[in-house]
């Protein structure tokens, strides 16, 4: 395979570890890019406990079935996208997570009617944290992002600004302020996404980190 | 010049904090918590523009967004900013500010002809001019635009940032007074998520225009504070100062505009200038108040006739007296109320004239008592003074109020006060669908049945006393969270409690007899802003409009920026008395948002510049920019347009590329082709339904071609799929179209086809796609793609199979677009850059050249192959591309088919592609060119059709063009001309469309 160091993260090119603008112990936006991971996009019965069954049986833990939760074990977690849509992370920055992932489920549920689809290319990762991390998502974002409402572990595959984004909440019960969020957009919508979190957290202070 | 109206002490302003400002180019001083009308007040100044029409004096007429006089042009060069109300202007240091609709000076304005001239400018005036002749409108529009209209637009682009939200809440409240900070107090203590919104920059709304009101046994300002201190402490709850709730759309979706540095000048820092709040309510509570009602009468509108109100305002929170010595005009409690709080700023109270036969009420009783001089059931029937008011004269009216008796009397006075009622600011109320209703007591339009999530209360819903408003507030607070679902518990506490006033008893005359006839006396205005007086409504009436909405427009009352806050009950009131009818008869027009102006910044937000849209780059983008590509705009992509080398013109690099990528190899970047993933059982079946061409016995690492049509008929895309597993396929669009073919193909499967197991993913970013092309790219795959068998055997024209290349793991598909030997690399998207630089390192020695899409469009041109939105357009079948090869007469059914056999899509003179030629091989036939038969006569000629692409081929060594002309395929041979627009007429020969290669031996060796 090839040498990791050839291997170039959607926002390689932007050089990040030079646009920390501000004071970083004063900003209060923080952005990273999560370089590599592994993202497979599953289609499924989501209706059907064989197929449910099968996941768990292979997986370790259930798909979730509610709106906008996710679910997790071991090494990956599930995000829910639909009613037979998930994404599928692993997210230790293993950047041949993608295929090996995708090789484990189909055969997992070669059974059933899915579609396993490796994307881990195809997203880009910006985490986005500090304590107006919220404030600065919501500039453009329609859904309810307020702790009461978008909850840790919860996700919502919406609009963000202009591109389409997947924000996931981290964490089980972290305090609000302390929250991470973890946006995945299109690879090549990343650069866009990026400097318009950058722009929207402006007057809030912004320090930007590598990962 | 000296603030000689300031009061010595009193009012909510920094007497520390001097201010110094501009108006008109004139320097004053006023103080920090002024606004720029109170700090010219303070100085004497009342004169603040022209009118629209007539461009008569005017000056400040109130206290709040209901101005309609004292519209500000704020500000200079780009920053400038019109058709702001003085009133609502936060004085600051420096400020800026100049008069409108005014020529050559305010003093003396040559407009003022038309006050003069108001007879020819009846209601109207604009339709009965412009009705003929229709040429003549344009120099009327020159001249009204140059000598009427509302302020300039800035020059130059805006330098300030704008910012935009969107936000939910449980309570949203509008308006800070005190129902407003009851509402917000109750909702709030609940736990509710609450968001007070408030257009001033201080909480307390109206109690700040008062004088010695106590709540809860404390001053209303002690109130005040503690309410917002109490506030502030509650987590979920926001406080929105200098926000303006302009527009309350469906679904409780409220637009407020926070107005976020404008109070400091222009010192914005890090914060935007502006934010517009994108609110989504679960529950609406309305609190927006109530504005004073002018009276109706002649010469009511001269400088320094102000709102009795706004004259408390001025006293009361700014204080400034609005002049030395005062007349007070009244039919209710309200003017009295002025009286006395100007009486006790040591103005000279002259006389207060009362419409009511018999004044009483708790503000008549005090203005007895003080010994002020009350003239009941008497009116103001005529005004004087230029620049501002000199004097009135007061009469007394007969019995019923329609006839002003004897002559009056003449009282001087520098400042007349005059109250008519009160209006309810009705105006989201109305814009969320609700139903407004007369009520006959108060004189005024009150809110109805509710549309949605909301509830008003206070003055707003005709409540005006006090305690009522408070405890109305509290309980639609209260009321508000229960309907959000907020579970209060025991911890709301009670409503605040405060004594009640009220500006009742009223006497309702909604025009003031002036005892001169109709004409003779001065205009008695209704809508000050759009200069619309009692006989332009009374004309439009006789003139046979008589539906209020109607009314409206041809007389132009309630409308524009000030939509009808100060004008519109005296208006419907005029025409119902007119007519003889009762004001509920009448009716009410609609008010529209926003409230106030909203400046076009906050709705573009940061969407500009560099985030106008977003911009879509490769993973080897930065290789091109390094190596100097001139890009091109693909759909949202950037791709490389050719890659000039030192001193070479667009023509020659292009040449450059072309020629290399048919004699040695060529490089492209073709990462942007859409990419759609196909899984399922019924893929192939799925194919065969959106592709005119048949799947079913598609290979396992095959490829095919495949047109893609709609419902109609008409081709929308094209590209390459390659099955890659038994029910797994790859589907290529075009760069441009990758979003709407997946949506297009998403709609069939889940409304159409949804027992199909077919599922669809986008994979377009998935992979970088490298394309190398030409006679040497099966030698340079071969050197970095060692263990792969590329032989015609392993890997034929139209195959795919997986490998390594320079050690990535690859997709390699021999499908080209050129007419050459093409290998179409894909490997995961961040190796793309490693995979193009090895193969750059590698193809050293085969003279590789990266080339752009624009020679890429010349070697598909070459070799006739269609770009779908360059020879298409959306009224192209792939009969008319002489495809008819790629449709299958054997399927049962494919979208488009039914289409292709309608009698016009089967006739035979609809355009079809072609190749031209030109007579002499130099001249390159510009994109576009129309084509006609025979020698250019007199028009109209007909049109045969357009060329779509042309190039010069350097391959060819003469141009060649793509065309759709009518029966192209019966005229092969035929010459035919392309008159251009420069003049010159250009000969060509029309020919097969493909130029080069036509057996594809390149392709297949």
């Amino acid at each position: 395979m090839i040498e990791k160091y050839l291997r170039q993260s959607p926002l390689a090119h932007m050089g990040l570890g030079a646009r920390s603008g501000d004071d970083t112990a004063k900003a209060e936006v923080r952005l990273a890019e999560r370089p590599f991971f592994g993202f497979v996009n599953l289609r499924g019965p989501g209706a059907d406990p064989a197929f449910l069954g099968a996941f768990k049986a292979a997986s370790g833990y259930a798909l979730p079935t509610e709106a906008g939760t996710s679910g997790g074990g071991g090494n990956t977690t599930a995000l829910w996208l639909g009613p037979k849509e998930w994404a599928i992370l692993d997210t230790r920055g293993d950047p041949d997570a993608g295929p090996r992932m995708a090789d484990e489920l189909r055969t997992a549920l070669a059974d059933f009617r899915v579609a396993v689809t490796d994307v881990s290319e195809s997203r880009a990762c910006i985490r986005i944290s500090g304590p107006k991390a919220r404030a600065t998502l919501q500039k453009g974002c329609p859904l309810d992002l307020h702790p009461q409402a978008f909850r840790p572990g919860h996700c919502a595959h919406t609009r963000l600004a202009k591109a389409t984004a997947l924000i996931h909440l981290n964490g089980n019960d972290s305090a609000p302020e302390e929250a991470i969020f973890d946006v995945y957009t299109v690879r090549s919508f990343g650069e866009y996404v990026w400097l318009w979190l950058e722009d929207a957290g402006r007057e809030y202070g912004v320090t930007a980190r590598l990962s | 010049m000296t603030q000689s109206f300031r009061l010595p002490e009193g009012g909510v302003i920094d007497r520390g904090r001097r201010l110094g400002f501009r108006f008109d180019g004139r320097d004053y001083m006023g103080c920090a918590g002024d606004t720029l009308a109170s700090a010219l007040l303070a100085n004497g100044v009342h004169l603040t523009g022209r009118s629209f029409k007539y461009h008569r004096p005017r000056g400040i007429l109130s206290a709040g967004a209901e101005e309609p006089n004292a519209l500000i042009q704020l500000g200079e060069g780009a920053r400038c900013e019109p058709n702001l109300r003085a009133t609502q202007i936060e004085l600051f240091d420096g400020l800026i500010a100049r008069s409108q609709n005014r020529w050559p000076s305010l003093d003396f304005d040559i407009g003022a002809l038309n006050n003069r001239m108001s007879r020819l400018l009846p209601s109207g005036f604009y339709y009965k001019t412009f009705m003929w002749p229709a040429s003549f409108w344009m120099k009327y529009e020159f001249i009204i635009r140059h000598s009427a209209g509302l302020g300039q637009a800035p020059e130059g682009r805006d330098p300030d940032r704008y910012d935009k939200t969107f936000a939910h809440c449980d309570v949203l409240v509008v308006g800070a007074g005190p129902s407003g900070l009851a509402a917000a107090l109750a909702a709030g203590r609940g736990g509710a998520r609450v968001i007070l919104a408030e257009q001033d920059a201080l909480l307390g709304g109206s109690l700040w225009s008062g004088n010695g009101e106590t709540i809860d046994g404390a001053p209303a300002r002690d109130w005040i504070e503690a309410a917002r201190r109490e506030l502030e402490a509650m987590a979920e709850v926001t406080i929105l100062t200098r926000t303006l709730a302009y527009g309350y759309f469906d679904h409780n979706f409220v637009a407020l505009v926070e107005r976020v540095t404008d109070h400091l000048g222009g010192v914005a820092g890090k914060q935007p200038r502006q934010r517009l709040w994108k609110l989504r309510a679960k529950q609406v509570v309305l609190a927006t108040g109530a504005i004073e009602r002018p009276l109706v009468f002649a010469g009511n509108d001269r400088p320094g006739i102000m709102l009795a109100d706004a004259c408390r305002t001025y006293v009361n929170r700014f204080a400034v007296q609005p002049g030395k010595r005062a007349v007070v005009f009244t039919n209710n409690e309200s003017g009295h109320l002025a009286a006395l709080d100007m009486a006790a700023a040591g103005i000279d109270v002259a006389a207060i004239a009362d419409l009511r036969e018999d004044p009483m009420g708790p503000a008549s009783e005090r203005t007895e008592a003080a010994g002020l001089r009350v003239i009941p059931g008497s009116a103001v029937v005529g005004t004087k003074g230029e620049r501002r008011v000199k004097q009135v004269r007061i009469a007394r009216l007969n019995p019923d109020g329609t006839q002003a008796l004897a002559a009056g009397e003449n009282l001087d006075c520098d400042v007349l006060a005059m109250s008519g009622g009160w209006n309810p600011s009705l105006h989201l109320f109305s814009q969320s669908r609700g139903k407004v209703r007369f009520d006959s007591g108060l004189g005024c339009f009150v809110p109805g049945a509710s549309a949605q999530a909301e509830r008003s209360a206070g003055s707003c819903n005709g409540v005006f006393g006090l305690n009522d408003c408070l405890a109305q507030g509290f309980n639609a607070g209260k009321q508000a969270a229960q309907d959000a679902g907020i579970k209060a518990g025991s911890k709301g506490g009670a409503a605040p409690q405060a004594g009640n006033g009220d500006f009742l008893p009223a006497r309702w005359i909604w025009e003031v007899p002036s005892g001169k006839p109709a004409g003779r006396a001065g205009k008695a205005f209704v809508d000050f802003q759009n200069d619309v007086t009692a006989n332009d409504l009374k004309l439009a009436l006789r003139e046979g409009y008589e539906s209020i909405e109607h009314v409206k427009r041809y007389t132009t009352t309630g409308m524009g920026t000030d939509q009808g806050k100060t004008s519109n009950v005296n208006a419907i009131g005029i025409v119902a008395q007119t007519q003889g009818r009762e004001i509920p008869d009448v009716g009410v027009t609609t008010f529209r948002p926003p409230y106030t102006p909203v400046t076009f910044g906050v709705f573009a937000g940061r969407d500009v510049d560099d985030l106008l849209d977003p911009v879509r780059k490769t993973p080897i983008h930065d290789w091109h920019e390094r190596a100097g590509a001139a890009f091109e705009d693909v759909g949202q992509w950037k791709r490389p347009w050719y890659f000039p080398q030192a001193g070479e013109t667009m023509h020659q690099a292009v040449n450059r590329e072309v020629k290399a990528a048919r004699e040695s190899a060529g490089i492209m970047d073709a990462t942007t082709l859409g990419k759609i993933d196909i899984q399922g059982r019924d893929s192939a079946e799925f194919l065969n339904r959106v592709y005119t061409n048949a799947w079913t016995k598609l290979a396992v690492g095959r490829c095919r071609y495949g047109l893609m049509l709609n419902e109609a008929g008409m081709v929308i895309d094209d590209g390459v799929t390659a099955r890659l597993g038994e029910f797994h396929y790859l589907m290529t669009t075009t760069s441009g179209n990758a979003a709407p073919v997946l949506a297009h193909l998403e709609e069939y499967l889940q409304t159409e086809w949804p027992d199909l197991d077919v599922h669809l993913t986008s994979v377009t970013d998935q992979f970088a796609t490298v394309t190398i092309s030409g006679p040497k790219a099966r030698a340079l795959l071969a050197d970095v793609a060692g263990d792969m068998d590329l032989g015609s055997q392993a890997l034929p024209h139209m195959g795919v199979g997986d490998g390594r290349v320079a050690g990535i793991a690859a997709r390699i598909a021999r499908i080209s677009f050129t007419g050459e030997m093409s290998y179409e690399i894909n490997v995961p998207a961040s190796c793309g850059l490693a995979l193009w630089q090895a193969l750059m390192t590698a193809g050293a020695k085969y003279a590789i050249v990266p080339y752009g899409t624009e020679a890429m469009h010349v070697l598909r041109a070459e070799k006739g192959f269609i770009i779908v939105g360059q020879e298409t357009d959306g009224s192209v079948t792939p009969i008319d591309l002489g495809m008819d090869w790629i449709v299958s007469k054997k399927k049962t059914d494919f979208i488009g088919k039914r289409s292709l056999t309608r009698p016009d899509i089967i006739k035979p003179d609809r355009k079809q592609l072609v190749g031209l030629l030109t007579g002499d091989p130099k001249e390159v036939l510009p994109e576009g060119a129309h084509l006609v038969e025979g020698a250019v006569g007199q028009p109209p000629v007909p049109m045969l059709g357009h060329v779509t692409s042309s190039y010069e081929s350097p391959n060819l060594g003469r141009s060649i063009a793509l065309a759709m002309i009518k029966g192209g395929r019966d005229r092969m041979g035929q010459s035919l001309q392309a008159p251009l627009a420069d003049g010159r007429t250009i000969a060509c020969t029309v020919t097969g469309p493909v130029f080069l290669d036509p057996e594809g031996t390149r392709l297949n060796d």
